[in-house]
């Protein structure tokens, strides 16, 4: 981005919530099944049927705002948003518009939510977004444009969708990737949505415009649609802050309009401009009786997970480990569950991360498996950090013991034992063999009494060698340095 | 909102209703004695009342997230004007 313009940037961001049933009727939610399998009066907005809210799609839209820190109100309705289009067949959608369910509230960015390459030159670090609302509505249903005509389906339909509006504190088409990955994780982590993008379920629109930095009023709002994926609203940001800057550069005067997002040519291309823009004339929706939050709450606030963030922080203090470890064991819910399985009451909880975030990971990857799946148990990944960490088996050891654990599901311990690798620990054993060695190697005994410090090596290498790799190589340097004294 | 600013042919185009020039009049007679009777409303102290969403003084009608059965498809294409591979099809429209 040229230096002296500056970006703006709100997002909306519409999610699936994970109920059963829908919104107002007691289809399923399915994703992926045969067309118009799951509709009944109410979904398919046949005369008369009248809608009764689903109390979980309330409660999980409670909850998501009590993990961002936002307000709940005491009392909420539903309101008609009154449009025309054949995804909607009663010619309303319900949602709230007045009295949304959850008001403020933000979203944290930590570093390890940007985009990899952008991670090491952050412009605002430990920055928070601020939300204006939470809502929900009921979702439309999907239409599939042909030659000649429009097919629709009803599944989707009536289904419960939250919709989060931040306010336009968004700089920089990272800091929009940030956004979305620290969200979707929290949507993830209280069990709100699965939040996958590519199925839809976490859908985004996005505002933006462009003004020079000594400008005090804002450039014309830009919506941009059809953002499938996190990466593409990245990039669609920096195609379009920067084709904003060029044209107000060209001395093109830009007015409020809606573009589409095409990922494959990389460039946004006009939808609608302002003069065909909608006019909803919401109003209360009186076959709905409004909500009175306060009698849910208390089983919502019993829900309430720990946030990604929170975990992060905690693993840092109760294990010690590096931002970066825990950054990486908190994305990942089951992840950061195994680990600390395996690493409470154990002496080295760094090392347990070590290799959960080296060996498991890469183990479970070349496999197929997740970590749910694994064959290792944290207690023996516990166990074996234990042997590692006691000196008892050499770190290149406990490598190849972690890989038989693997593909085998056996204990550390019994491994150790079958393959004969403990390591020799027993002073007199290990003396006996330090004598051989100094018996049997005389002018290197004779160099390091004449001063040549570095010929002990060559020794504590004979007797590592004797021992078939076995001896304790601290004690065997030890003894050695007792001998030849 | 006064009668005089009532925009009848705007409203009729929101709702999709084509309207001749005496029905807009009509209308706009019928809908500005509505709006006056609101007006009313509007000049009413309410200042001890508690505000209301809702003409009942009922709250939280609501029911479990529990899958109940859903329409045969071919019952619930029944009215589609055509259909095709269990989808309603309709006029081509672009968003």
């Amino acid at each position: 981005m040229k230096s002296d313009y500056t970006a703006t940037i709100g997002l909306e961001v519409h999610v699936q919530l994970k109920t059963k049933s829908k919104m107002f009727c007691g289809c399923a939610v399915a994703y992926g099944a045969e067309p118009n399998v799951h509709t009944c009066p109410t979904c398919l907005g046949l005369p008369g049927a009248l809608p009764v809210m689903n109390l979980e799609a309330l409660k999980l839209t409670a909850l998501t705002g009590l993990m961002l820190k936002c307000q709940i109100a005491p009392v909420c309705k539903f309101d008609r948003k009154n449009y025309y289009y054949p995804d909607m067949p009663k010619n309303y959608q319900i949602s709230q518009y007045d009295l949304p369910i959850c008001e403020r509230g933000e979203v944290p960015l930590y570093d390890l939510a940007y985009p990899k390459d952008a991670q090491k030159s952050i412009a605002n670090p430990g920055k928070r977004v601020r939300l204006i609302r939470i809502h929900l509505e009921e979702d439309v249903a999907k239409s599939f444009h042909f030659e000649s005509s429009t097919g629709i389906d009803f599944n989707r339909a009536g289904t419960p969708l939250m919709e989060i509006v931040s306010q336009p504190d968004i700089e920089l088409p990272e800091e929009a990737f940030a956004y979305l990955t620290s969200l979707k994780q929290a949507l993830i982590y209280g069990g709100v949505s699965d939040a996958d993008m590519e199925k839809g379920q976490l859908r985004c629109d996005v505002n933006v415009s462009v003004r020079k930095r000594t400008d005090a009023a804002y450039g014309a709002k830009i919506e941009l649609k059809n953002l499938n994926s996190i990466s593409g609203v990245r990039r669609a940001l920096a195609f379009e802050i920067n084709r904003q800057i060029e044209a107000l550069e060209r001395g093109e005067t830009l007015r409020q309009e809606t573009r589409r997002w095409d990922d494959d040519l990389g460039e946004t291309t006009l939808m609608r401009t302002k003069e065909s823009a909608h006019d909803y004339r919401y109003f209360p929706d009186p076959d709905l009786l409004p909500v009175r939050t306060e009698v849910f709450l208390d089983e919502v606030r019993s829900r309430l997970p720990e946030t990604p963030w929170e975990k992060r922080e905690r693993l840092e203090k109760d294990y010690g480990l590096s931002a970066y470890d825990a950054g990486v064991l908190a994305d990942d819910r089951p992840l950061s569950a195994y680990f600390e399985a395996a690493a409470r009451g154990s002496a080295r909880p760094k090392s347990v991360a070590n290799y959960v975030m080296n060996d498991l990971l890469s183990a479970l990857g070349a496999a197929g498996q997740t970590v749910e799946e694994c064959p290792v148990r944290p207690e023996d990944l516990k166990a074996l950090v234990t042997l590692v960490d006691e000196g008892r088996i050499n770190s290149k050891q406990g490598k190849d013991v972690f890989s038989e654990m693997f593909s085998t599901g056996v204990d550390p311990q019994t491994i150790v034992r079958r393959k004969g690798l403990q390591q020799e620990s027993d002073l007199g054993a290990i003396e006996a063999l330090c004598r051989e060695v100094i018996a049997a190697n005389p002018k290197v005994v004779e160099d390091y009494r004449g001063g040549k410090s570095v010929s002990i090596n060559f020794l504590k290498g004979q007797v590592m060698k004797l021992s078939k790799g076995k001896a304790n190589p601290a004690l065997v340097g030890e003894t050695l340095q007792r001998l030849l004294s | 909102m006064s009668s005089e600013d009532l925009d009848v042919e705007y409203v009729a185009e929101l709702a999709r209703i084509r309207l001749t020039p005496e029905e807009v009049a009509t209308f706009r007679s019928q809908l500005g004695h509505v709006l006056e009777h609101v007006a009313r409303l509007n000049r009413l102290n309410v200042a001890g009342v508690e505000p209301t969403a809702h003409s009942f003084p009922i709250y939280n009608v609501f029911r479990a997230d529990e899958v109940k059965p859903s329409l045969p498809r071919e019952e619930a294409l029944a009215n589609a004007p055509r259909q095709a591979e269990g989808l309603f099809l309709v006029t081509k429209v672009l968003d």
